[in-house]
């Protein structure tokens, strides 16, 4: 179930026009018979017996692959141009290259489970129901973004989706997972948390003190390692004795996991969930890649050849492969899913005006949300003369 | 602990996460009993790991609960200084307005009785610049009851700073159920001569100097801040605007401490109301020493407080 209709909300807050309506029913399929398709690379288990590989799937799941994969791609190279066009400032951290991780959790996982993430969040902020328009809005600083342009590209939240953010400290996103998985434990909800980090942040103190507590209070919480083999510009064998994540919880069990292929990841997300509601955290170790640099401020080659990139791009783009897989079970001709990739081209080109169009967020907003205005009473800061305290 | 378990009882999202917190009943008795009455998940034993319980407290907070982190003692939570300013502090405002904190953070600093440097900290000149917490210190256990339970009921992160040597106080208190204000100063003594600004156990070092300050014939006015952050200025302007002398007396380090702070939002607010400058007696900038002699050297001691007064007073 729960195939991510990433396209269908992003075109509901674009400007609607009569050329949209026929080209949309194209856009998605109802076939749902299913098809099981073997992963290419096994997964390998830590302490725990790996999940089969074949992974079943419908021709209505892998075109929404597609399309929600080709939007998070697409969306990535525009921020990249808006970046170099200086309408996004600061970092920015792009996700191109690892879309499978993204697309593949949803499609295992609900909106009642949770997930957070570090500063690489813009595609997981789509995948869980954000809209492009408030994703380019808080780029660009505007009113309109998620978090009223307040948070920039590395805090994106949406908190009815339950998706945590959106984190600027590398590994501190971490405890709070286990928070969040803490606290679906105490109101037994029957949900999980997944907490991703990368190969940098794998070498936090605070991720092993996180993951011993989960381990011993049984709390629902995954973790994921993005692995994508380098911690901003350092390749993951220089920053870690042992760069098999997926091992190093030790007394917890892991699971590595081919991160570039969708549906590996589902298979793996599914088996991850599974696991966590009865026996408490596990590991999942995705092995993916970005084609871009650390950030924007990165080139990306100067700690890693163009040859690997580009080797990297033709055998294992996530994209391709579910591309090659429609093709192969002929859901629908390569003609088709060029349109498709087209229109959502179209698409993020219209959120892109739409968002430039909203306006900066109010000079007075500077002050709003620092603390919430609760309980009868007023905070000042120590520059205000006045204050009024009353009790309830 | 009154005040914890009052609470708790009121508000099933209430929690509390800490060192010894549980089996043990706290270092300081703090949450003596609560284990055994709400059960293992609402009183959590954490492992020593400050860091990431204070991450998670701030996660589970994330989504509605209410934890009260325990710091062992004050010091260790710089280990956790990251959740505390980087999550805690800044999420809501991060998030535009969609995820409340509402944590309180609790714990006993303050110099002891020679317990070294590292458990001897006031961390409430690091937290104060965090945006987005409040800070409030308690220094009776009338107050220390109402604070808890209003810094349990309030949405924003509250870190509650309590003093190592002032647990054992006993002190008669209303059966009612009472909430105090988080942001109120309280008047302890009025009068006429001079404001003497304290907080957490200096309180009770200027109410001896008071005493001998009344003796010899002065009308000190004493005023316990409470509310570190944000100061409850419309109190203390009050107070200076009726006496126009000020002595700050705080456990903090000189620099950079909540004198320091203080200092600078009367000067910017209540300028025309001061007959001469602002006092203030802090710590010195030492780290806290072990033997006995020293340590009572580096606070301050009501015959400095005495002699301040009389100074500011001539």
């Amino acid at each position: 179930m729960a195939s991510s209709s990433l396209l269908r909300r992003a075109i509901s807050s674009a400007p609607s026009s009569s050329l949209l309506r026929p080209m949309s029913a194209r856009l998605f399929s109802s076939d749902e018979t299913v098809l099981s398709i073997e992963t290419s690379v096994p997964y390998t288990g830590h302490k725990i017996e790996p999940p089969s590989r074949i992974v079943e799937t419908s021709p209505k799941e892998l075109l929404s692959f597609f399309r929600d994969m080709a939007l998070m791609r697409r969306m990535e190279i525009a921020a990249d141009s808006l970046y170099k066009a200086k309408l996004i400032r600061g970092f920015c951290h792009l996700y191109d290259g690892q879309e499978a991780v993204a697309v593949g959790m949803e499609a295992a996982i609900t909106k009642a489970d949770g997930i957070i993430t570090a500063y690489r969040d813009h595609c997981l902020f789509l995948g869980r129901g954000g809209t492009l328009v408030e994703a380019f809005a808080e780029l660009m600083g505007r009113k309109a973004g998620c978090s009223n342009g307040k948070g920039g590209s590395m805090h994106f939240y949406k908190k009815d989706a339950r998706f945590y953010g959106g984190h600027g400290i590398v590994g501190a996103q971490v405890p709070l997972g286990c928070g969040v998985a803490f606290a679906q434990k105490y109101n037994k909800e029957g949900a999980v948390t997944f907490a991703l980090y990368g190969d940098g942040a794998a070498n936090q103190g605070q991720l092993f003190e996180a993951l011993n507590i989960s381990a011993l209070w049984d709390l629902p919480a995954i973790l994921v390692c993005e692995n994508n083999h380098y911690g901003m510009g350092t390749a993951e064998w220089r920053a870690a004795k042992s760069p098999s994540y997926y091992k190093r919880g030790d007394y917890v069990p892991g699971l590595k996991v081919d991160g570039m292929d969708a549906l590996a990841v589902k298979q793996a997300c599914k088996f991850a969930k599974e696991h966590a509601l009865a026996n408490g955290p596990i590991i999942l170790e995705m092995d993916t890649y970005r084609y871009h640099g650390h950030s924007m401020s990165d080139p990306g080659s100067t700690y890693r050849t163009r040859d690997e990139i580009s080797g990297i791009r033709q055998e294992r783009d996530p994209l391709e492969r579910i591309r090659k897989l429609i093709l192969a079970h002929d859901i629908t001709p390569a003609s088709e899913l060029k349109d498709i990739e087209k229109e959502i081209r179209k698409h993020v080109d219209d959120a892109i005006a739409q968002a430039k169009e909203c306006p900066m967020p109010d000079e007075s907003e500077l002050f709003t949300n620092v603390y919430v205005k609760g309980y009868g009473v007023e905070s000042f800061g120590p520059d205000r003369k006045e204050i009024r305290a009353t009790l309830p | 602990m009154e005040g914890l378990d009052e609470e708790m009882e009121r508000d099933p999202t209430v929690c509390v996460m800490g060192e010894d917190v549980g089996h043990y009943g706290g270092s300081y008795k703090v949450t003596k009993g609560l284990a055994t009455k709400y059960g293992d998940l609402r009183v959590l034993d954490t492992p020593i790991a400050e860091n990431s319980f204070t991450g998670m407290g701030v996660g589970a907070a994330m989504t509605g609960l209410r934890p009260v982190v325990e710091g062992m003692n004050m010091g260790f939570l710089l280990l956790a200084y990251n959740q505390i300013s980087n999550n805690c502090g800044m999420l809501h405002y991060t998030s535009g307005g969609q995820f409340k904190i509402p944590i309180v953070i609790r714990g006993p600093g303050g110099v002891g009785r020679q317990l070294g440097a590292e458990h001897s900290q006031r961390l409430e000149s690091y937290f104060q610049s965090i945006p987005g917490i409040q800070m409030v210190a308690c220094s009776t256990p009338y107050n220390a009851k109402g604070l808890m339970k209003a810094a349990i009921r309030s949405e924003n992160p509250v870190v509650l700073f309590e003093h190592v040597l002032l647990y054992n106080l006993k002190e008669r208190i209303p059966d009612e159920e009472y909430v105090l204000s988080l942001e109120e100063a309280e008047m302890v003594r009025p009068g006429e001569h001079v404001t003497i600004l304290t907080y957490s156990r200096m309180r009770y070092h200027v109410m001896q100097a008071a005493k001998t300050l009344v003796n010899k014939g002065y009308d000190p006015e004493v005023i316990d801040i409470r509310s570190l952050k944000p100061f409850d200025l419309h109190t203390i302007g009050n107070s200076i605007k009726k006496t126009h002398r000020v002595l700050i007396v705080e456990e903090c380090m000189r620099t950079g401490g909540i004198g320091a702070s203080l200092r600078a939002a009367i000067i910017d607010n209540f300028w025309d109301y001061l007959d001469g400058p602002i006092m203030c007696l802090s710590s010195q900038d030492v780290p806290t020493p072990y033997a006995g002699t020293l340590e009572d050297w580096t606070v301050v001691q009501p015959a400095q407080i005495v002699a301040a007064v009389e100074q500011l007073c001539k």
